[in-house]
């Protein structure tokens, strides 16, 4: 069983509060820490849940700068065997279409048996590029997996759908499967396990070693660009209750008995 | 006449209601394009009679495909029903509503289709020949207006559910109702197996009056105990967001959102819950909603009624111990 997972590095903007930069191209990320997608780390750990079962191989690529070396030693560090940084300055601007076009020249050099996105990345949130990538590839595929097994040369996958139900469908081998978050545990990686993998050599492709034409790539091949981001007005429906710890717990008390929930 | 196709919904025997939000979003694209635009649905599953008749209200075509075939929704069936259609009729804009089966389906539509996508859109305008959508990144902290420029052959774009309203009644002239049946394809490399509906246990949040809410800020397992006393002295039950269902602290039942539990209670009290659209798509029949949140920033502060922005472990349990001596 050959599994290629794909991981994005992403600002964990979860619990912090965001700004915009000034000429609202992005977000200020110096007080964010980096890291791995968080529905990328449960596709890392269910490609090495399965390798761990059924034997085989599992291969992590990222597209990025050299930061991406970290999330990529990082699923090194959880178990898997290579890593792959795609980099390049022209792949920098790329919209999914573009950037699902690099990971299918990336992933068609290898052999696989079964790829493996998170369902969306935590920045973008977007969920376009594994569907995109499964159709470039011509393998089936679903999306928003909970719960997957591997058995024979079928993958049976428990995916969300309609109406907070769930759906089993069994894809023939090799196939694309989006993960949600929640299919698993993913194992913790402690600083020793990452310093073990320290010394792992990383390769890098770049531009010029995927068949693809320069002007198909980054802004240049993209058709979705961004024109700005902002920040809707703060609170714009809520009454903030403002005061003492003390005062704004008496006051809620006192909306709750006007609601008459209390 | 060039055209805007709608992927219309048809779940648990009946239209979901985003089909009539996309009949909106499509008839205002309609009206304000530089040139004229018909609007067309298409609808897949079984006993459709009913459903395409009322999509003929909104639409002046409806493509049916009405089949034991198509019962089940399933990407991979649908997909070979739909790109063969969206080859032969050329819509301009193909709109797809962002729910899991639309997630299922619109990537692989739009590269068969070779048309440029964008996702989980909150609104669409002309700009030119492009078109100029909204949607949010970051925990649905940030929002982002970008420019789509459309593929030689056009767009496919999900717009996220309730994103556009109902409109006040159908516009009028029923359409025309074409049946359509797909030739059989390549066998299936994707195959249903069943449906699984998620058990309610010892607790059903679906039923509750009043529910306290936990999220992510909660931070460790061993927290939830304060918010678990605020709840008795609520009387309320205790229910959560995606992350706190996803490390297994509550089980998935208690998750509210567009995966988990719809529920529809009198008061919602979101501690520690940012408040992404697939939670808010959980919460129905307009509760009053309090947030307790750090981040004064966070989405749902825009939906809550009340709102304190400070540190949930500083307030709860001030919280809980008032209520409790209001109690004895």
């Amino acid at each position: 069983m050959d599994i290629i997972v794909c991981i994005k590095r992403v600002p964990d903007a979860t619990e912090a509060e965001i700004e915009v930069s000034r000429d609202g191209q992005s977000i200020d990320t110096e007080d964010l820490t980096f890291g791995i997608s968080e529905w990328d780390n449960f596709a890392v750990e269910e490609a090495i849940s399965i390798k761990e079962e059924h034997g085989g191989s599992v291969t992590a690529i990222s597209i990025g700068d050299e930061d991406s070396e970290d999330v990529l030693r990082r699923a090194l560090a959880m178990g898997a065997d290579r890593a792959v940084l795609v980099s390049d300055a022209v792949f920098e601007g790329s919209d999914a279409f573009a950037t699902a076009r690099i990971l299918h020249q990336v992933v068609s050099q290898h052999q696989f048996d079964l790829v493996l996105t998170g369902a969306i990345a935590s920045d973008t949130s977007a969920g376009q590029v594994g569907g995109m990538l499964a159709a470039m590839l011509d393998v089936p595929q679903v999306a928003l997996a909970t719960d997957m097994s591997i058995e024979g040369s079928k993958a049976v996958v428990q995916h969300e759908v309609e109406g907070g139900l769930e759906r089993v469908v069994e894809l023939e081998l090799p196939a694309l499967v989006t993960v949600q978050s929640g299919i698993n545990e993913p194992r913790y990686v402690s600083i020793r396990g990452i310093r073990k993998v320290a010394g792992e050599e990383i390769p890098v492709i770049d531009a010029g070693s995927l068949g693809i034409d320069v002007s198909e790539l980054g802004r240049a091949g993209s058709r979705v660009r961004l024109n700005e981001l902002f920040i809707s007005a703060e609170g714009e429906g809520a009454e903030i209750l403002e005061g003492s710890t003390e005062e704004v717990a008496d006051q809620l008390i006192e909306r709750m008995r006007e609601r008459g929930v209390l | 006449m060039p055209k805007i196709l709608v992927v219309a919904e048809f779940v648990g025997g009946s239209l979901d209601e985003t089909a009539q939000e996309l009949a909106g979003a499509a008839r205002m694209l309609a009206a304000t394009a530089s040139q004229d635009y018909s609007v067309s649905a298409v609808v897949l599953g079984e006993g459709l009679s009913e459903a395409s008749a009322g999509l003929a209200l909104w639409f002046d075509e409806v493509f049916v495909f009405d089949d034991a075939s198509y019962a089940v929704p399933d990407a991979e069936v649908y997909g070979a029903a739909v790109a063969p259609l969206v080859e032969r009729e050329q819509p301009r804009l193909v709109l797809i509503p962002h729910t899991n089966n639309g997630m299922d389906l619109a990537p692989w539509l739009a590269i068969r289709g070779e048309r440029t996508m964008v996702t989980d859109c909150l609104s669409l305008e002309w700009s030119g020949e492009s078109i100029e959508a909204v949607r949010m990144m970051y925990s649905s902290k940030v929002q982002a207006r970008v420019t789509v420029d459309p593929s030689a052959k056009g767009f496919l774009i999900t717009v996220r559910p309730g994103a556009y309203s109902v409109p006040d009644g159908a516009p009028g002239p029923s359409g025309s109702v074409i049946a359509e049946s797909s030739a059989a394809g390549a066998a299936p490399r994707r195959r249903f197996v069943r449906t699984v509906t998620p058990g309610v246990e010892d607790v059903d949040i679906t039923q509750a009056d009043l529910l306290v809410s936990i999220g992510r800020g909660i931070e460790e397992e061993e927290n939830l105990e304060i918010v678990e006393k605020l709840a008795v002295a609520l009387g309320a039950e205790v229910s959560c967001s995606r992350p706190v269902a996803d490390k297994k602290w509550l089980p998935k039942t208690r998750q509210v959102g567009t995966s988990g539990a719809t529920v529809k209670p009198k008061m919602y009290l979101a501690i520690g819950i940012s408040g992404s659209f697939q939670h808010l798509g959980g919460l129905k029949g307009s509760p009053f909603i309090a947030a307790i949140n750090s981040d004064a920033r966070a989405p749902i502060f825009e939906v809550a009624q009340v709102g304190i922005v400070g540190d949930l472990f500083d307030v709860v349990p001030v919280l809980t111990e008032k209520l409790e001596a209001l109690n004895s």
